[in-house]
């Protein structure tokens, strides 16, 4: 299989990612396509390695596999705590920082 | 014969001449330091230094006397004052025939004028500071005539500016006699500019300001830079001797004490411009356009002195006018150059005699009146004040030049000279020198039938007339002075009657000074005689026209509105008014336009720049909207736009 496909994927679900980033207000929503970002990221990495036979990419996607982890366990422990004080979880109202 | 300048040191009594200076410095440093502690004996401490330091004029006067004739002039150096490589002031005095004259002046006339103080200021509760400062007025004074270099004369020429500025002032509740202080002593300070720019260029030309080597050297300096010295010179002494266009402090300048104006601006200070002129003889001989200038300035102001002496009513005020009108002739006379010099220190003595017993005169009527200054409230006076009218007329007849009184030996020598000079310069000078002769003459004898003859027009201290009815405040009961006034004035009368004709006797003031100034006859196209005739005809034609003004006719009381021409004099002929229009006015229009420029030039530029910057600062602020998907799509663009200028790059 030609491994170009991958990266289109991969290009397709980061295109998917960043719009659903810069649209959608709901920050579980958000947060979703963050990971969705990370994953075509990851695909591409995969292919990449494939490509050059090397395993470089393979051990990078594990790290931000571990990374992602990570994140998500803070960034919804944030959202979760900002949804109980402000019973909402839109991130155009948590705007309170600001000029 | 040449004039020379060739000084010897100065041994035995010849040493006595800082002495002289220091006398009058020491009663006013014990005055002034002193305080309050010396409040009863402080008069006594002034008139005692003044007079000792005149004692001392008078044995270095007979010590020079005992020299041969050429062989008069003396250095004392004292101490080097600033001791600098490749610059050195020092502190010496000279001593010659010139200078021994201003000094025996000085401390005479100082020393009357001192006992006449202690009359005039008796009830003054500041006395004691008043004496302090007539004798810091007299160190000064002399420290300005004896001085060996321009920079210590310099020194002294400050040092009598002080001096007059805190005795005008002296009576600071005032508030005319504090502003006539600041008037005479900024008026005096742009005059001062021009004699210090005089020396600092002595210094850059020939590298010092001793006398010796200025006058040794002036012949060999370019002649512009000789002209140059000569014409900021007269600035400085058109400020100091209240000569056109400097001279509008002098009328002011009477809100001080009579004494002062008698000894300051009347007999000393003033004739201090005529001093330098005749110092700096040097200089001006090897200038004549700055010497035609002397003469314009000198002829301008006599008959401007002169007219304004003709229409005021303050008696100070007309004598001030008065004072401006002779320093006028003796400016003439020195601007002259050898014809005049000497006669220019003559009348400058005479008129110290003359005019210090004037003013005296002036003090004494005063006193008398209730200190009224307005000559229209007088009248009748001579019954009253059988001394002070004998003596104020002997120096009136001496100021209109009435043979043999001294003025008239004095003035038609400058008359003459004028006429000397020859050309039509030597005409224009000489008739407007007969001209003045003319003027002098009706407004003295103004000043004489208004004060002491015709019908009495006083007036109540309230300012109603006597005939009317003099309620309230204090009617003027006239009385002669004490004798501790009238001396001095009869010492000075004495003076005014008897200097001329000893100045004249076989030539004697003349062979005096001539070593030191030169002297020449010049060429007159009159006759000395006829001139003499002519010169008391115009005298006895301004004396008639006085009388018919002012002796048949009675003066009114109230000043009348009189002609353009008096109400011109009466203001000065609008010196004040065309200072105050040009001077003052122009120069709060350039500060203005200035403060305008910094304020819309400069401080535009800067505050629009500031403004600028916080209101693009404040715009961009806006973008921190608080919004995390904006945040999120700048980031996404400037990460486009760094993979797209990457992809470029490397083409």
């Amino acid at each position: 299989m030609n491994p170009d496909n991958y990266l289109y994927l991969s290009a397709i679900l980061f295109t998917l990612g960043a719009l659903g980033v810069l649209i959608r207000r709901n920050a579980i929503v958000v947060f979703m396509c963050i990971e969705l970002m990370l994953n075509a990221a990851n695909l591409s990495f995969v292919t990449f390695s494939r490509m050059h036979g090397a395993l470089d990419g393979q051990v990078i996607a594990f790290f931000t596999m571990v990374v992602a982890a990570a994140e998500v366990v803070v960034g919804l422990a944030i959202i979760i705590t900002v949804f109980r004080t402000r019973r909402s979880a839109s991130v155009d109202d948590a705007n309170l920082l600001k000029y | 014969m040449p004039p020379s300048y060739a000084p010897v040191a100065a041994t035995g009594t010849l040493t006595l001449t800082a002495w002289v200076i220091a006398l009058p410095l020491l009663g006013a440093a014990i005055l002034l330091v002193g305080g309050r502690r010396t409040n009863r004996f402080g008069h006594l401490i002034g008139c005692a230094a003044a007079l000792a330091s005149f004692v001392l004029g008078a044995i270095l006067f007979f010590a020079l006397l005992a020299k041969p004739g050429g062989q008069r002039s003396f250095d004392q150096h004292v101490y080097t004052w600033v001791p600098v490589p490749g610059f050195s002031a020092d502190a010496g005095f000279h001593l010659d025939q010139l200078s021994i004259i201003f000094v025996l002046l000085i401390t005479g006339v100082g020393s009357l004028i001192h006992i006449y103080s202690v009359g005039y200021m008796e009830h003054d509760e500041a006395r004691r500071k008043f004496f302090g400062y007539l004798n810091l007025f007299l160190a000064a004074m002399l420290i300005l005539v004896l001085a060996d270099n321009y920079l210590l004369l310099y020194a002294g020429w400050e040092g009598v500016g002080l001096a007059s500025y805190l005795l005008i002032g002296f009576w600071q509740h005032k508030p005319s006699a504090a502003v006539a202080a600041k008037k005479a002593f900024i008026v005096n300070r742009v005059g001062d500019v021009g004699l210090s720019i005089a020396v600092m260029l002595m210094y850059s030309t020939f590298g010092g300001f001793g006398f010796a080597q200025v006058f040794a050297e002036v012949p060999a300096a370019s002649h512009r830079t000789v002209t140059a010295m000569g014409l900021l010179l007269l600035l400085g002494a058109c400020g100091k001797s209240a000569q056109f266009p400097l001279q509008s402090w002098l009328g002011d300048a009477m809100e001080g004490p009579t004494p002062v104006s008698a000894l300051i601006h009347a007999a000393t200070m003033v004739t201090a411009g005529v001093y330098l002129i005749v110092r700096s003889n040097a200089i001006f001989d090897a200038s004549p356009n700055a010497r035609l200038l002397v003469c314009i300035v000198g002829a301008v102001t006599l008959l401007l002195g002169a007219i304004v002496g003709c229409a005021k009513d303050d008696i100070k005020k007309a004598l001030a006018g008065s004072t401006m009108s002779q320093i006028g002739y003796m400016i003439l006379a020195a601007g002259l150059g050898p014809i005049g010099y000497v006669f220019a220190i003559m009348h400058l003595v005479t008129h110290g005699f003359f005019k210090a017993g004037l003013f005296l005169g002036a003090g004494s009527v005063m006193h008398g009146m209730n200190d009224d200054v307005n000559m229209r409230h007088y009248g009748a006076l001579r019954k009253y004040m059988p001394w002070t009218f004998a003596t104020f007329g002997l120096g009136y007849l001496a100021i209109i030049g009435c043979p043999p009184f001294s003025g008239y030996w004095s003035k038609d020598k400058i008359i003459e000279a004028a006429f000397a000079e020859g050309g039509t310069s030597g005409w224009i000078f000489g008739c407007v020198a007969l001209l003045g002769a003319l003027i002098t003459a009706f407004y003295m004898t103004r000043v004489m039938l208004m004060t002491f003859f015709g019908q009495k027009r006083w007036v109540a201290d309230g300012g109603e007339s006597l005939s009317g009815s003099a309620a309230g405040g204090h009617e003027p009961h006239p009385h002669e002075s004490p004798w501790v006034m009238v001396i001095p004035m009869v010492v000075l009368a004495v003076g005014s009657v008897a200097a001329g004709f000893l100045f004249s006797f076989h030539s004697a003031f003349l062979n005096w000074l001539e070593p030191v100034t030169g002297h020449s006859d010049g060429h007159s196209p009159i006759n000395s005689a006829v001139l003499q005739v002519i010169t008391l005809l115009v005298v006895v034609v301004g004396v008639g026209y006085a009388y018919l003004g002012y002796g048949i006719q009675q003066a009114p009381a109230q000043a009348p509105l009189g002609s353009f021409a008096t109400r011109a004099a009466r203001r000065d002929l609008y010196g004040d008014a065309f200072n105050e229009l040009v001077f003052m006015h122009g120069g709060q229009l350039l500060t203005r336009v200035l403060v305008y420029f910094d304020s819309k030039g400069v401080d535009g530029v800067v505050n629009g720049l500031a403004a600028g910057l916080g209101g693009s600062s404040g715009r961009l602020r806006k973008l921190q909207s608080g919004f995390v998907r904006s945040y999120a799509l700048s980031m996404f663009g400037g990460a486009t736009l760094l993979i797209v200028a990457l992809l470029l790059v490397r083409g």
